[in-house]
């Protein structure tokens, strides 16, 4: 399934989205599966996360079924069961193969309000010449230095008219997906260090795509070989 | 009224757990401002994660939604990293459903489930833009309330409040609203004056700034008295008697954040007459009262359908006492098998029926834990606190669970207790050796736990033991470490018993806070402009601010953090809260309080005649109990 997290719902955290989905499924009386044991839990993987305070229009989720579902159904039950902003956008058939080994980079949308494109352009134009750029970032373990720079496979900068009408420059940024992952503050603080970009407020991230890289750099959807699979399969399921 | 949101919005990348501001839990409620008469902004004191579950804030939440012109938003305690940017940025105190700022209702309703929130009210009423002092306010100002239990003694906050109600809330809330629509419809004559005259003078609205308060020269109270007509000389609490007719919440609140209780809570039945004599809620709640059997299976399907829960807890001072409890248990445990559906129950009863009901419970798997609560380490002990376990049940009792496959029993005690020697604590280690023993013995297993929880005791106004003394930290603190000597001193058992306490000085000042009159106020306003918060968390409490702040503030005064907590009351004395009306009599307190002295025990009226404790001749309420004989009948399936 693919699905988003919009607006206020970006400020949550992926604990907080897996046990709002746990409440969602049990709303809809999904039929999920459960694992054995003691403490049984519903079967449910997911692909990666939005970190906390970033939107998404392309999460994913595997979750195991007991019987049946139309996947049309079944995200019209959900929807109704998430609250909003908790968008299920698409559900589709798995064809068995593994969700996660076909998502290995995301584009990323970030706005800067308050900061002019042609600003904008200069400091990405200035970080993508780098080989390398350090950034410092606080986890569990104290400060570490990692390269954002290696992760940034492109990025550009939005032409068009400012939302709005306020001044804001839009970058967009596609990112590999590493250890340790290079997340959107991860890329506003290499062009923090290359350029001494400060946005004046907060800038706000949405990914907009997940996939694997083409030859291009654009990303393929990972749901194109369940839905292709899919459309022949459901009817055959026990 | 329009929103902080956008406000607040570039503050929270900065703060951590953003979550928690931003609202939109399933079944919130944001109503259009214009469209109705009467606001309430409801706050739980404390943070978000606390304040979300509690169950007073979403009934009453809920029954104030329902009325059409009535709008009811919920506010909590923000943590000090949004506080410094929300004072930074000019942000207000703002409600977290349609963050519409505080002061810009007409009633803030604060529920007050104990003193250490005090601090945080404070803060709010600050950042909320409201005056701290009542007599401040203006017409303008929203009109600040307080309920929940410590309420029932609202001096030391009594400056900052325009009002309390004591007792039960749905009922009151709603004539509250109706009194202030009323007033609001005539065009508000006579002002917050006015309005506030009108709650007052139905009796059962306490507005302390119509009550003049007199000293006497040892510093005691001389009377607490009416300065104003039409204001009765003393306020009563509220009951409500029919829990079928309030099933709240209907819709329970579920927040994206996590949460102190992950789980939906069905109120089984309100009241205890267990006479424990520490327990103010036993004391203040009374008497008893059952939902029916069905209502609580009503309450559980639609609760669980609108929520998603994967957990019932069904709630009560005593689950155990339901007088239908074995049938509400095996109707939900039949009514929920196979739906991974968890039901608990916590009830802290002494006997083997607990572990009947326990085992019922579990039947679907998760046996992690059983709690029991002897309160008392000693059976001398046990009779002076009415908590009647002997040494014997409770021996029988952890056998029994742990004979059915519980490997790890949880026991409650309280340290500091009246009249309680360093004997009467050290003998909370052998129960737990003797437990350990004997659930060894009855599991044929070695790695069975048994994990001792101590609190510590603070008495409590319109409880037999208001008038007693209270321990000094140091005394607590020197029988704990005794304590921990003893369980330690045989390794072969001790490590199979874990220990869980806090030292005595949080206690104390809770002491002060419950038992204060009107002079704590200061303290009070004292801590929290020296930045005293969230005085119910550990890392923030400082005993030091609090003790500093008592004698600056009380010594010049005539009176101490010492005269309020570890100084026994006289039967004469006037007490802040005499008052303040909760239906028990005041000679049934002195005498269950000489009985405590004596070591006489005292049984529950449900289950023996009347003991004259007030409550039922002066509210007019009577024992709402079964059986009714009826059972749960299967749910049809979906």
């Amino acid at each position: 399934m693919r699905y988003a997290k919009r607006g206020r719902l970006r400020f949550t955290s992926h604990r907080d989205i897996a046990r709002a989905f746990e409440r969602a499924l049990r709303r809809a009386h999904v039929p999920m599966a459960y694992s054995q044991g003691f403490n049984p839990h519903p079967k449910i993987s997911w692909i990666g996360a939005a970190p906390t305070g970033v939107a998404s229009e392309a999460e994913y989720v595997e979750i195991q079924l007991v019987e049946p579902v139309e996947p049309d159904e079944l995200v019209a039950m959900l929807d109704r069961a998430t609250p909003p902003g908790l968008d299920v956008l698409e559900a589709v058939v798995a064809d068995g193969g593994g969700l996660a080994d076909r998502v290995e980079a995301s584009r990323w949308r970030i706005e800067l309000e308050g900061v002019t494109p042609d600003t904008l352009r200069d400091a990405v134009a200035r970080t993508m010449a780098q080989p390398v750029v350090e950034v410092e970032r606080l986890t569990k373990h104290g400060m570490r230095t990692i390269d954002a720079r290696a992760a940034m496979v492109s990025a550009t900068v939005v032409s068009g008219p400012p939302p709005g009408g306020v001044t804001c420059g839009i970058l967009e940024v596609v990112v590999r997906q590493t250890t340790p992952a290079v997340r959107p503050d991860d890329v506003l603080s290499a062009l923090r260090v290359v350029a001494d970009l400060e946005p004046p407020v907060p800038a706000k991230a949405t990914r907009m795509a997940q996939g694997r890289l083409d030859d291009a750099g654009a990303l393929a959807d990972p749901l194109a070989p369940d839905r292709a699979f899919g459309r022949t399969s459901l009817t055959d399921l026990p | 009224m329009e929103s902080v949101f956008p406000r607040l919005e570039p503050l929270l990348p900065r703060v951590s757990k953003p979550v928690q501001y931003v609202g939109g839990e399933l079944n919130s409620t944001v109503k259009d401002w214009d469209a109705t008469t009467v606001r309430w902004a409801l706050m739980y004191p404390d943070a978000y994660e606390v304040g979300l579950p509690n169950q007073g804030v979403m009934i009453l939440y809920e029954v104030l939604n329902e009325r059409p012109d009535v709008l009811a938003e919920r506010t909590y305690a923000v943590w000090p990293d949004l506080e410094a940017l929300m004072r930074e940025h000019d942000v207000p105190q703002f409600t977290v459903d349609g963050h519409r700022p505080v002061g810009a209702f007409d009633l803030l309703g604060v529920s007050f489930a104990t003193e250490l929130g005090y601090t945080n009210l404070l803060n709010a009423l600050d950042l909320a833009g409201i005056p701290l002092h009542a007599a401040d306010r203006t017409d303008d100002h929203p009109i600040v309330v307080a309920g929940g239990h410590a309420a029932f003694n609202p001096e030391p906050i009594a400056d900052f409040l325009d009002a309390a109600v004591l007792g039960d809330g749905e009922e009151a809330v709603l004539e509250i609203t109706d009194l202030v629509r009323a007033w609001k419809d005539e065009g508000r004559p006579g002002g917050r004056d006015e309005i506030l005259t009108r709650l007052a003078e139905t009796g059962s609205v306490y507005v302390p700034r119509f009550y003049d308060v007199g000293y006497l020269d040892d510093g005691g109270l001389a009377h607490v008295t009416p300065n104003r007509d039409r204001i009765p000389e003393r306020v009563a609490k509220r009951t409500t008697m029919d829990l079928d007719a309030w099933p709240y919440p209907k819709q329970p609140l579920v927040p994206l954040a996590e949460s102190v209780h992950e789980r939906m809570s069905v109120e089984i039945f309100r009241g205890c007459t267990r006479g424990c004599r520490f327990c103010q809620a036993g004391m203040i709640t009374r008497p008893v009262r059952e939902r029916s059997i069905e209502g609580i299976g009503e309450m559980v399907r639609r609760g669980l359908d609108a929520s998603g829960f994967e957990e019932v807890g069904l709630l009560s001072l005593s689950s155990a006492d339901h007088s239908e409890i074995a049938e509400v248990t095996k109707g939900l445990a039949d009514r929920y098998e196979g739906t991974n559906t968890g039901l608990s129950l916590p009830s802290t009863r002494v006997d083997a029926f607990n572990i009947d009901l326990a085992n019922e419970l579990s039947r679907n798997g998760r046996r992690s834990g059983l709690t029991f609560a002897p309160e008392g380490g000693s059976e001398r002990i046990r009779r002076v606190i009415n908590k009647m376990v002997s040494e014997e049940d409770l021996i029988r009792t952890v056998s029994a669970a742990y004979a059915n496959g519980w490997r790890q029993v949880k026991l409650y005690f309280m340290c500091g207790l009246p009249t309680e020697t360093d004997d009467d604590v050290l003998q909370i280690a052998a129960m737990a050796k003797e437990v350990i023993r004997a659930g060894r013995e009855a599991s044929g297993r070695k790695d069975i736990r048994c994990t001792v929880s101590i609190g510590g005791f603070v008495p409590k106004p319109h409880t037999p033991f208001q008038w007693a003394a209270q321990c000094d930290p140091d005394t607590v603190d020197d029988r704990l470490r005794k304590l921990r000597e003893a369980v330690n001193s045989d390794r072969s058992v001790g490590r199979n018993i874990g220990m869980r306490y806090h030292d005595g000085k949080p206690s104390l000042i809770e002491g002060l806070l419950s038992r204060g009159d009107r002079r704590v106020g200061r303290v009070i306003e004292r801590v929290w402009r020296e930045g005293g918060r969230f005085d119910g968390w550990s890392e923030h409490f400082s005993y030091e601010r609090w003790t500093g702040a008592a004698a600056a503030e009380l010594e010049p005064l005539g009176v101490s953090l010492a005269w309020f907590t570890t100084r026994e009351r006289t039967e004469e004395e006037v007490l802040p809260w005499d008052h303040l009306d909760s239906g028990l009599d005041k000679t049934w307190l002195w005498d269950d309080w000489q009985d405590a002295l004596d070591e006489r025990e005292l049984e529950d009226c449900r289950w023996t005649p009347c003991f004259d404790c007030g409550v039922c001749p002066a509210m007019g309420t009577d024992i709402e109990i079964g059986p009714t004989g009826r059972k749960l009948l299967p749910l049809t399936p979906v």
